[in-house]
């Protein structure tokens, strides 16, 4: 046809203002992402004082005892919490999903614990509860005679992390069991199969990806928790060694930069794993309309047992906070099954001195939420709706934060920016705003996933009606796509938030002086000393509670909304 | 539920024609739109109508913005359009899933198109007003999309898209999301209200009765490509292919061999007879003999009719027909019978004569 060379090829281009945000956003990554993590590596890489690219450090740190053992300890560590949050979460799971059971919203509530409160402040009230001379083993040793080692050691660890992280096993796996189909159990049971044959066979190979994804979730958080093993005085271990070299043999130990090697590879490996066993099984089934497996209702006698369990299992998840609340309100607790005596004294002198720890946490965390939502919605936006060269990468490079323990990234800011100096002289890496930075490319993949889900309950077609009646893309983005995703983002910030707030392994090697610290290392220096444990407890209440009621908050907003715009049923 | 319409208040524009002239469109290495041609009359009904797909929703979408062609002209009402962005273009668009914005109520969705206009605070006022009333929701306009029926939340996007008064009016498959009762009245309602306000429409359907009441010509798509425009009853009677053939109505196809020359010709089916070609028919090559059940006989010959050896296969009582369904050669077509009180019907298993007037045969290729 002669007439199509008339006319003209058309090219689809990137608007500027997407290739802005794109570059804006990069930029921002590289700076506090990308280069000071590469800097840990390759300094891992290098030979003190020559710079050489060398393994040498590599055969030192396997050459030496105490590394050799501390990497074992980390992974057993890891492992013992993965069994232990397993055995807590798996009859959980199975309770509340597959029978009648009036205790599920208890349970599901569980699943919060993580988020509103760190595993390292519920440590020292467990060291009193469950510790050699603590309440248990007393009334224990009392009427026994027996101590039980709960918290000897690595024990302790494995204990605190385990009774901390099992909701996220809880979570995933309950998850999954609710998307399995009923008719999938149906079928099983039509073609002859029951019971323990059925759940073994049917049930829980379609429940597998999702405890996996809980699982390794589990064994990246405990491998890569520095404050916890610290708190508990146990210093054999990966992270703590990475910080202990770094604070005191000094930044130009390469040490450091190897365990911080290390955790990554770690982290990065078991992602891969789970990624792996989970490939092509993507296993929900549940049908328009059928809702989940049938539930089966509990006899008496078994109802007697499952209230038991899930009563004790609770009890010992909760001690922590029981444990710190009465350690927040005891005049003096040591050597006795309970506190002495009741005194408001603590939260006094908390609320008296400590303020500013409070305030600056409200500081950081807001501010680490904002920049969360702000640069996450940006990535989802260009990812989901545009075509813009790279937008794949910034998904990839903000993901990747997830494989970055905050040891490693406070480590690799030291290393990149205490060269940097204002000019007053003060180095960069001691303000208070590389806390803040930290801290958003911490919880930043978090975000991310949220501002993704939000975006993707947008239905596209909405933001073509908008252009289609006159609207510009900004127009669109502003009086459309930003109102029907507020609610997503503001899970995101408050996921943000709550988590930034507790935060402490990159905190722990970023903060310089008390007047910049935020609650969790105020938390961490007053739990130094037997003097400071009652106003520390003091303070990790108020984080707790803090904490909490943004939660709730947020999600009572959500649900308000969501309900007002009909997009749940 | 009437629509309303005596409303002056919105202002007809005269009706734009749409030209489309070579338009290609690919997904990469997909070509998604092959070579389409199109002229749409001002103020006409028109429809695309195709098996899912076929393109038809592309091209709708291409012509509202949302598909970039690298190639090929749109022009509505003079102005090449395909170098504007979407919200430049001043084209209503209905959507399939009607695509109300749940944060807004009805009064707000229907107010967004003249607001993103600049017009006055009064003016919107007054046009969202006469769109509302236009499709009989006055009374709902401070509700949310979410309170509202399948139908309802439809007039809204259909008020919505009005009120901006758009030069031409897009609509994606607009009663797939209605219950078949709904469909038929709101299929009406759509006519009606298109004759009223003489706005040039396309309409996007995969359902040939929606297209074949509602619409004044219809396109023809499969995989790509246009391979017929017509009317209704145009395109049911003159099918160009065997596509079109099958997919509006229902065809009955037979293979065979044309045999002989000039007025001489005859269509062999094998194991059944053969069909005289009348003069001046042009059969193509590789065509098969294609029929409407209802245009041949069982067992009696009209005048003019010749006929074709078959047995019975399977049988159908429909009501005012039976339907038949005949084994002539390796084919088993379809016959419908009009059914009298006291018939006897054919039995499963007899051979019979099917009665054909070569004048209501078609001969087609793919």
């Amino acid at each position: 046809m002669a007439l199509v060379q008339s006319i003209p090829i058309r090219r689809v281009s990137a608007k500027p203002g997407q290739i802005f945000a794109i570059s804006l956003i990069a930029l921002f990554l590289a700076i506090f992402l990308i280069i000071p993590a590469g800097t840990v590596i390759y300094t891992a890489f290098t030979e003190k004082g020559t710079g050489a690219l060398t393994i040498v450090n590599f055969v030192d740190f396997f050459n030496t005892d105490l590394f050799r053992r501390s990497f074992f300890n980390s992974v057993y560590v890891s492992g013992m919490s993965v069994v232990w949050a397993s055995a807590i979460a798996l009859p959980l799971a199975v309770l509340t999903t597959r029978f009648d059971f009036r205790g599920s919203l208890i349970i599901q509530t569980l699943g919060f614990i993580p988020l509103i409160m760190p595993p390292f402040v519920g440590a020292v009230a467990m060291q009193l509860l469950f510790g050699r001379n603590g309440t248990v083993n007393l009334i224990l040793n009392d009427w026994f005679g027996i101590r039980i080692p709960f918290m000897e050691g690595l024990n302790g660890v494995i204990f605190v992390q385990s009774l901390h992280y099992f909701p996220f096993i809880l979570i995933n796996l309950s998850t999954s069991l609710r998307n399995i189909d009923r008719s999938m159990e149906e079928a099983a049971q039509n073609l002859g199969s029951s019971g323990v044959r059925l759940f073994r066979r049917i049930v829980f190979p379609l429940a597998m990806p999702g405890y996996l994804a809980g699982a390794s979730l589990v064994f990246v958080k405990v491998f890569d928790d520095l404050a916890t093993p610290l708190l508990l005085n146990v210093k054999d271990m990966l992270a703590p060694q990475a910080y202990l070299r770094v604070t005191s043999v000094g930044l130009t130990d390469p040490m450091g930069y190897v365990i911080s090697v290390i955790l990554i590879a770690v982290s990065i490996f078991a992602m891969w794993l789970s990624a792996v066993a989970m490939r092509g099984k993507d296993y929900s089934t549940t049908q328009r309309g059928g809702g989940g497996l049938s539930r089966r209702k509990l006899s008496r006698g078994e109802s007697v047992i499952a209230y038991g369990v899930v009563g004790l299992i609770l009890l010992l998840v909760l001690s922590p906070h029981i444990g710190l609340l009465l350690l927040s309100l005891a005049t003096v607790w040591s050597y006795s099954p309970m506190p002495d005596g009741f005194t408001m004294a603590h939260y006094g002198r908390v609320f008296g001195e400590s303020s500013l720890y409070i305030k600056n946490t409200l500081i950081y965390a807001s501010l680490a939420g904002l920049i969360d939502v702000v640069i996450g919605g940006a990535i989802a936006y260009l990812v989901l709706r545009t075509k813009v060269v790279g937008r794949r990468w910034l998904d990839w490079a903000a993901t990747s934060a997830l494989a970055i323990p905050g040891v490693v990234l406070g480590i690799g800011y030291l290393r990149t920016f205490y060269g940097v100096t204002l000019p007053d002289g003060t180095p960069l890496a001691t303000l208070w705003v590389m806390v803040v930075l930290a801290l958003a490319i911490r919880r930043l993949p978090y975000a991310l996933r949220a501002c993704y889900a939000a975006l993707q309950q947008v239905s596209e077609s909405l933001e073509e009606a908008a252009e289609n009646l006159g609207a510009t893309k900004q127009r669109t983005i502003r009086r459309i796509v930003l109102p029907l995703m507020t609610g997503g983002l503001l899970a995101g910030f408050v996921t943000s938030f709550s988590t930034a707030a507790v935060e402490l392994s990159a905190t722990l090697m970023l903060i310089q002086s008390n007047s910049d610290a935020p609650i969790a290392y105020g938390l961490y220096v007053f739990m130094q000393s037997p003097a400071g444990r009652g106003p520390g407890a003091a303070l990790g209440v108020i984080a707790v509670i803090m904490v909490a009621l943004c939660t709730l908050l947020s999600h009572y907003v959500i649900e308000r909304r969501q309900k007002a715009l009909g997009m749940t049923k | 539920m009437t629509v309303n319409i005596n409303s002056a208040a919105l202002a007809v524009s005269p009706a734009k024609a749409i030209s489309i002239s070579d338009v290609n469109l690919y997904y990469g290495a997909l070509h998604v739109l092959k070579d389409i041609n199109l002229e749409i009359q001002p103020g006409e009904f028109f429809a695309f109508l195709g098996p899912s797909g076929c393109g038809k929703t592309t091209l709708l979408r291409l012509i509202a913005g949302f598909n970039n062609a690298r190639q090929g002209k749109v022009v509505i009402g003079g102005q090449d359009v395909l170098d504007m962005p979407p919200w430049k273009r001043d084209i209503g668009m209905v959507f399939q899933s009607y695509a109300l914005w749940p944060h807004m109520t009805v009064a707000a969705n229907v107010a967004f198109g003249l607001e993103e206009r600049r017009l006055p605070r009064a003016e919107v006022e007054r046009r969202v007003q006469a769109a509302l009333e236009l499709v009989g929701l006055k009374h709902l306009a401070d509700r949310r999309p979410s309170q509202l029926s399948g139908g309802q939340q439809q007039r809204v996007a259909l008020a919505r898209t009005i009120a901006i008064e758009p030069k031409v009016l897009l609509l994606d498959e607009p009663l797939s999301n209605l219950d078949a009762k709904m469909r038929v009245e709101v299929r009406r309602e759509l006519r009606d209200l298109q004759q009223r306000l003489k706005l040039t429409t396309i309409f996007v359907t995969h359902d040939q009765e929606e297209a074949n009441t509602v619409c004044d010509r219809i396109a023809v798509f499969n995989e790509g490509r246009i391979q017929q425009v017509g009317t209704p009853m145009g395109l049911y009677e003159k099918p160009a292919n065997l596509f079109v053939a099958n997919f509006l109505g229902t065809a009955n196809i037979l293979d065979g061999a044309v045999k002989g020359t000039g007025t001489q010709r005859t269509f062999e089916v094998a194991g059944a007879g053969s069909i005289p070609i009348p003069a001046g028919v042009t059969v193509p090559t590789g065509a098969k003999l294609v029929f409407r059940p209802q245009y041949a006989t069982l067992g009696t010959l009209e005048p003019g009719a010749v006929a074709l050896t078959g047995t019975i296969a399977h049988r159908e009582f429909l009501g005012a027909t039976v339907r038949y369904g005949v084994q002539v050669g390796t084919a088993t077509v379809l016959i419908d019978a009009p059914f009298h009180s006291g018939d006897a019907l054919l039995e499963t298993g007899a051979t019979t004569t099917l009665g054909l007037k070569p004048s209501s045969a078609l001969w087609l290729a793919e």
